[in-house]
C-alpha cells in the first residue's frame, strides 16, 4: 500500500527561473560543443583562411586599388563573409542533430522556454561566426597585403558579423526542416552555390548577363554587396537591402514556422 | 473510479493537491485510440508501477502527464497545475526510455547544462554520486554504455530535486546486473519520500519496487492495487488433467470453476476451489495425470492483460 510522506511538498518555495532559463553556462557549453566538432572548426575557421591565402594574395591583382583600399582587402571581406555564414549556418543547423538525438524533447522536461533555446542557438552561432571573421581578419592583417583605413577594418568586420545573422536563421530553418544528422553536408553545398551566386568567389561582372540577373536574387547577393559597401564607397543600393531583408524574412519566417510545428503539443 | 483506501485523506491536512490527477483522459492518433478513458489519482509519496504490455498506452499516458502531448479529451493536472508549470518549477522530472542525450558533452557537462536551467538544484557532484556515475564524470556521453547513459538520465532527473519522478521503462535494454543496480539507486532515492511513477513491462520490477501497481491494457486501467491485491485477483489454482472428449459445459458447471480451457486432450480449469474440481474430475470423468498449480503475479498479469479478459476482470471485482 502507499506510504505517503509525512508532509505534503511545499510547492510555494519552487519558482520558475527568469529569462526562460536563458543563462551563460549553457551558452559556454554550446560553444564548447561546436568547437569540439573538428569538421565545424575546419569549415568555419580554416577553410575561409585558406581561401583568403589562395585568392587574396595573388600579386596580379591583390595590390590594385579598390575603393578606399585594395583588392586584397575586398577578397578578405568576401572570405570572412563566407566563413561567417558557414559558421552561423552550422550553429543554427545543430538543432537538427539535437532533434534527432531527442535532446530537444529532453529540454522540454526542463523550465527552458523554447524562445530562450532559440536565442541560445542564435547566439552560439554568432559566437562561432565572430571567431571565423576574426580568424580571417587576423591572418589577413598578418600577411600585410590587405590595405584599408583602420576604421574600415572594424566596420567591415562588424558588418560581416551582424549580416551573418541572416544565415543563423537559415541554419535553424534547415535544421528544423531536414531530419538528418548530415544536414551540414547538404548545407555546405548550398552555401557554395550561394557564395558563387553572391559573387563572393568570382565577381558577378564576369558572369554572362543571364546568370548575373539570376545571381541578384540569391541569398548572399545583397549581403555581400552591403558588407563591401564601406570599402567600395558610395551609398548602398536599395536592391541590396531589399535582397538581404527579403531573405532574412524568408529564413526567419521559415525557422519560426518549423519551430512552432516542432514544439507544438500534439 | 476509486483509489485504494487511505488515499482519501491527503497527507498534510487535506489541502495539498494530488500529485497526479487524470480525469477521463482519452488520446487518439488519427483513427487509433491509444488511451481510452483513464482516471488516475496518485498521492504524495506513493511509488506506483504502470504495468502493461507494449502498446498498452503507458508511454502515451506518461507523455500527457509530462505535457509533451495533449489529451484528446479529459483533464490532466500535476500538483494541481498544468504540467508545463509544474515542470517550470522543477517539481516534476522524468527518465525517458531512450535518446535525450548529446554525445559531444561529457557526463558532468550534461548535468551542469541541465542544472543551469533550473532555479533550484542539488549540487551536480552530489547527484552524480547518487546516480553512481561520479567516476565517469569526465567521459564523453557518446562513449558511455547504455546503462551509464541511463544513470545519467536518472542523475539529470534528480538535479531539480523533484517531488515527482517519472520513469518510462527505465531499464529497457539493460542486463540483469545493470537493472538490479539501477533499481537499487532508485530505491535508495525513493526512501526520501519522493513520489515515483514508473512504467514497465517487467513484472518483477513492479512487484519488487512499487507500493501500488496499475495494470493497463489497450488504453484502459484493468486493475489497481498492491502487488498482493493484484495477485489475489487471479487467486485460486489451475487444475490440469488429461481428458479425452471433455464436455466443456459440464466442466464449467463445477462449483468454483471460473475458467475452462480445453487444448486437445488436456483440460485446464482455473478455480477458487481446486479440491472440488479435482474431486469431480477424478470421480465423474476419466481424467488422469492431474496437476494442481498456483497462479503467480505473472499469470495474473497475463490473465488481466490478455485480450479476452474484459469479462473476467469485471466479474472478479477488480478494485478499480
Amino acid at each position: 500500500m502507499s506510504t505517503p510522506s509525512l508532509a505534503a511538498p511545499d510547492l510555494s518555495t519552487r519558482r520558475a527561473p527568469g529569462l526562460g532559463s536563458f543563462n551563460l553556462t549553457v551558452l559556454r557549453l554550446e560553444v564548447r560543443r561546436l568547437l569540439r566538432n573538428r569538421r565545424t572548426v575546419l569549415f568555419t575557421m580554416v577553410l575561409p583562411v585558406v581561401f583568403f591565402l589562395l585568392f587574396g594574395l595573388n600579386s596580379q591583382y591583390a595590390d590594385q586599388r579598390h575603393g578606399y583600399g585594395n583588392v586584397s582587402a575586398f577578397i578578405m571581406i568576401s572570405m570572412a563573409l563566407y566563413g561567417a555564414v558557414l559558421a552561423t549556418t552550422s550553429g543554427g543547423a545543430m538543432v537538427s542533430i539535437e532533434r534527432a538525438a531527442g535532446w530537444s524533447r529532453q529540454l522540454r522536461l526542463t523550465p527552458l522556454a523554447p524562445v530562450a533555446y532559440i536565442a541560445i542557438k542564435m547566439l552560439t552561432a554568432m559566437v562561432l561566426g565572430l571567431s571565423s571573421v576574426t580568424a580571417v581578419y587576423v591572418v589577413g592583417g598578418l600577411t600585410g597585403k590587405p590595405t584599408m583605413p583602420v576604421h574600415l577594418w572594424i566596420l567591415t568586420a562588424l558588418c560581416v558579423w551582424v549580416g551573418s545573422l541572416v544565415f543563423a536563421a537559415f541554419g535553424l530553418f534547415m535544421g528544423y526542416l531536414l531530419p538528418t544528422e548530415n544536414v551540414m553536408q547538404i548545407l555546405s553545398f548550398a552555401l557554395v552555390l550561394f557564395a558563387f551566386g553572391g559573387g563572393l568567389f568570382i565577381p558577378l561582372s564576369q558572369y554572362p548577363k543571364v546568370l548575373q540577373t539570376i545571381a541578384e536574387f540569391t541569398p548572399l547577393y545583397g549581403l555581400n554587396e552591403l558588407v563591401h559597401a564601406p570599402l567600395t564607397g558610395g551609398s548602398p543600393h536599395l536592391a541590396w537591402i531589399a535582397n538581404a531583408v527579403a531573405w532574412l524574412a524568408i529564413f526567419g519566417g521559415g525557422a519560426v514556422w518549423r519551430f512552432r510545428k516542432d514544439t507544438a503539443r500534439v | 473510479m476509486t483509489v485504494e483506501s487511505g488515499d482519501g485523506s491527503r497527507p498534510g491536512g487535506g489541502s495539498a493537491p494530488l500529485v497526479i490527477d487524470l480525469t477521463g483522459v482519452h488520446k487518439s492518433f488519427g483513427p487509433v485510440e491509444a488511451v481510452k478513458g483513464i482516471d488516475l489519482n496518485i498521492a504524495s509519496g506513493e511509488v506506483v508501477a504502470f504495468l502493461g504490455p507494449n502498446g498498452a498506452g503507458k508511454t502515451t499516458t506518461i507523455d500527457m502527464i509530462l505535457g509533451l502531448s495533449r489529451p484528446t479529451a479529459g483533464r490532466v493536472t500535476v500538483f494541481g497545475m498544468q504540467s508545463r508549470q509544474a515542470i517550470g518549477r522543477g517539481l516534476v522530472s522524468a527518465v525517458m526510455q531512450t535518446g535525450g542525450l548529446l554525445k559531444d558533452l561529457t557526463v558532468e557537462e550534461t548535468a551542469r547544462y541541465t542544472a543551469s536551467l533550473f532555479s533550484h538544484t542539488r549540487p551536480v557532484a552530489e547527484v552524480l554520486e547518487r546516480a553512481g556515475i561520479a567516476a565517469i564524470a569526465e567521459r564523453m556521453v557518446g562513449k558511455c554504455s547504455g546503462g551509464e547513459q541511463q544513470r545519467l538520465r536518472f542523475a539529470m532527473a534528480l538535479l531539480s530535486d523533484p517531488e515527482l519522478l517519472i520513469l518510462d521503462e527505465p531499464t529497457t535494454g539493460m542486463d540483469v546486473e545493470g537493472r538490479r543496480s539501477f533499481w537499487a539507486a532508485i530505491r535508495q532515492d525513493t526512501a526520501r519520500g519522493r513520489t515515483v511513477l514508473f512504467a514497465t513491462h517487467y513484472l518483477e520490477e513492479a512487484d519488487a519496487y512499487a507500493d501500488r501497481i496499475i495494470l493497463v491494457r489497450q488504453g484502459k486501467i484493468v486493475a489497481d492495487g498492491t502487488s498482493s491485491e493484484i495477485k489475489a485477483l487471479a487467486a485460486g489454482r489451475t487444475v490440469r488433467a488429461s481428458l479425452a472428449g471433455a464436455d466443456e459445459p459440464s466442466l464449467r458447471a463445477i462449483p468454483g470453476a471460473d475458467d475452462v480451457e480445453i487444448r486437445g486432450e488436456t483440460v485446464l480449469i482455473h478455480s477458487s476451489d481446486s479440491d472440488a474440481v479435482a474431486r469431480y474430475l477424478l470421480t465423474s470423468t476419466k481424467a488422469r495425470d492431474l496437476e494442481i498449480t498456483t497462479r503467480g503475479l505473472e499469470d495474473a498479469f497475463i490473465a488481466l492483460t490478455s485480450d479476452d479478459t474484459d469479462e473476467y476482470a469485471n466479474s472478479t471485482g477488480v478494485p478499480r
